[in-house]
């Protein structure tokens, strides 16, 4: 167990360290970070000051060493725009797309395994149908334009719940169910097939001959072995999520970090994005190596691969 | 010779794999669903100049937001018009042009990518393929939609840039699944005996993997096209992406949104047809899935 885990860990802090440098390269994808940062109307010297002082003039290599370094100290520098520190600006959005995050997985987790199980139960059936129908709808549902119509629906034409904000929970359902609903059809699909191979397995047969109850089979031996799989693809979903957060996030005026990401590459506030997309990145990263150690702790046939 | 409409070759043989092919497809109501929505929009997107009622980008202040015909409009506009007085109903068709483009273009730049990739990793093995698995792993490390605004909104929103963006991004389901194919495939006894005939490589690739992997790559492509379409829709929502005045549906909800309390149709229609357009290459995706692999067949 403890050597997969050891190269597990070096492989997510290679990633996490290439991923570093991309989104440091951003930075001059623009060509002259300096000129762009000093607006079209200034002069040659304006920007040669601004380049000096923010030190566009050493070797990209250089600035982007010490970016690192200040980076894993968790400096990462001042917002151009909102002249703060990058990193307390993003403590304090990450905090309301956390908890979108966690109330989208939640409710994604909380209505696909139920249907993913029920499917797989009766294949074919009504109910088969219904969850074949609803992910299918999810994966070409478009997240801005079905968040636009619950607005439309519960927020204006019902009046039921809040258009948009942060101020309490009431807030939360609309994007909630939105975010929810976008990981909700790889969840169920996943769920319905393991539960389908795994009752149609030999351990099930025998559980049923030797008299178990239905109930039990189901929840205490199929669902058991099929939700190993699930897990792990709720936290790689999970990953997706918070990157995806920004459409819903931008859709609903919740000022999370996915907002602040929008509103930052708007006004081209360099460090802010630079800093979004590795922090981002790296909820990616932890998400899918605990899935990973996760996984070969509840099946050792996996640690070998 | 057998003569091929001999009756009773036709009773031995049975029905020939291609045969058995087109009854399957035949017999998907997803994948004929599909098909047709998706090949009526693609007519339309071409004959966009000849469907569309008026010009997209002409306004008319004396005539904005005219109501659809449903609504109480007329027929002079028959989706009404937007807040600028242009018809819906032309912008919607040039708009398929828009989404039909980047989607198939980005599909196809990131499909020549993913499968050198896939298929380099899954045939040559060892440190190519740990280079590639790295690669795969570093590019789903990045949250998708934030680094294409971000280049976008450096590089300057425009279709060229939106096109190759996504096309560079979108690569990692080709890699991933034409690796796993690959794998599978090059394990077989003709690509071994090819081996032992003294087949080049590039030959080998060419002439024995790739027609084997060819109908995976089919799947991929409509579903990493559909994944590109909404991707487009959703960067041209949040005003990063295709730039107006082009018909974009993405950009057509955003427009509509702020007069979406009194005229909710021009949110809704622009993101309905969006949706048909996504579900239909999806099962058309599935539908072909279902139909080419050994295991969908009865």
């Amino acid at each position: 167990m403890l050597p997969f885990i050891l190269k597990r860990l070096g492989l997510a802090l290679l990633v996490a360290f290439t991923v570093s440098f991309i989104s440091f390269s951003l930075l001059f994808l623009s060509g002259d970070p300096a000129a762009a940062l000093a607006g079209e109307t200034a002069s040659g010297e304006d920007i040669e000051a601004i380049r000096r002082v923010y030190g566009f003039d050493r070797p990209m290599l250089v600035q982007y060493g010490e970016w690192l370094f200040s980076a894993i100290r968790g400096d990462f520098g001042e917002s151009y725009y909102f002249k703060l520190p990058v990193a307390s600006l993003i403590a304090e959005r990450l905090q309301v797309t956390m908890l979108l995050g966690v109330c989208g997985i939640t409710f994604a987790l909380l209505t696909a395994v139920p249907l993913g199980v029920a499917a797989a139960i009766r294949p074919n059936s009504l109910i088969d149908r219904v969850a074949l129908f609803l992910s299918v709808a999810g994966q070409a549902m478009p997240s801005f334009w079905f968040g636009l119509i619950l607005i439309v629906v519960f927020a204006i034409q019902l009046g039921l719940l809040p258009p948009s904000g942060a101020a309490t929970w009431r807030h939360f359902i609309m994007p909630t169910i939105v975010l929810g609903y976008y990981a909700m059809p790889a969840i169920m699909r996943l769920t319905r097939a393991g539960m389908l191979d795994v009752l149609n397995s030999d351990f099930i047969r025998t559980a049923r001959a030797k008299g178990a109850g239905e109930g039990r089979v189901l929840f205490k031996h199929a669902l058991r072995n099929a939700i190993i799989p699930v897990v792990s693809l709720a936290a790689v979903q999970m990953g997706f999520m918070l990157g995806g957060s920004i459409v819903v996030e931008s859709v609903f005026a919740l000022h999370g970090a996915g907002f602040l990401a929008w509103e930052s590459i708007a006004r081209n506030d360099l460090p802010t994005v630079q800093a979004l997309i590795l922090v981002f990145s790296m909820f990616y990263i932890v998400f899918t190596f605990l899935a990973d150690v996760l996984n070969a702790w509840l099946d050792p046939r996996m640690r070998s691969s | 010779m057998t003569d091929a409409t001999d009756p009773l070759y036709q009773e031995v043989q049975g029905p020939t794999p291609r045969q058995m092919l087109k009854l399957r497809a035949l017999g998907h109501k997803g994948l004929i669903f599909g098909l047709i929505v998706v090949g009526l929009l693609v007519v339309i997107a071409i004959l966009a100049p000849i469907l569309a009622p008026h010009d997209p980008y002409e306004q008319s202040l004396m005539n904005r937001m005219v109501p659809p015909v449903f609504l109480g409009g007329t027929w002079e506009h028959p989706l009404g018009t937007d807040h600028l007085g242009r018809d819906y109903l032309s912008r919607l068709i040039y708009g398929a042009r828009v989404s039909l483009l980047i989607g198939a273009v980005a599909a196809l730049i990131s499909g020549v990518i993913g499968t050198a990739m896939g298929v380099a990793a899954g045939y040559f093995g060892g440190k190519v393929d740990a280079v590639v698995t790295f690669l795969i792993n570093v590019r789903l490390a990045m949250p998708v939609v934030l680094v294409a605004l971000a280049v976008v909104a450096i590089l300057g929103g425009s279709l060229t840039v939106v096109v190759c963006v996504l096309g560079l991004l979108l690569w990692d389901r080709f890699a991933v699944v034409m690796r796993a194919s690959t794998l599978q495939v090059s394990r077989r006894d003709y690509v071994a005996a090819a081996q032992v005939i003294g087949a080049s490589t590039p030959r080998i690739l060419l002439t024995e993997i790739m027609p084997n992997i060819f109908n995976n790559l089919i799947v991929v492509i409509t579903l990493e096209m559909a994944h590109a379409i909404l991707l487009e829709a959703a960067l041209s929502f949040l005003g990063l992406g295709v730039q107006p005045p082009t018909p974009s549906w993405g950009l057509m909800v955003s427009e509509g949104k702020n007069m979406m309390l009194f005229e909710p149709w021009l949110v809704l229609i622009p993101g309905a047809v969006l949706f048909l357009l996504v579900l239909a290459i999806n099962l058309m995706g599935d539908g072909l899935r279902d139909v080419t692999a050994p295991e969908g067949r009865s």
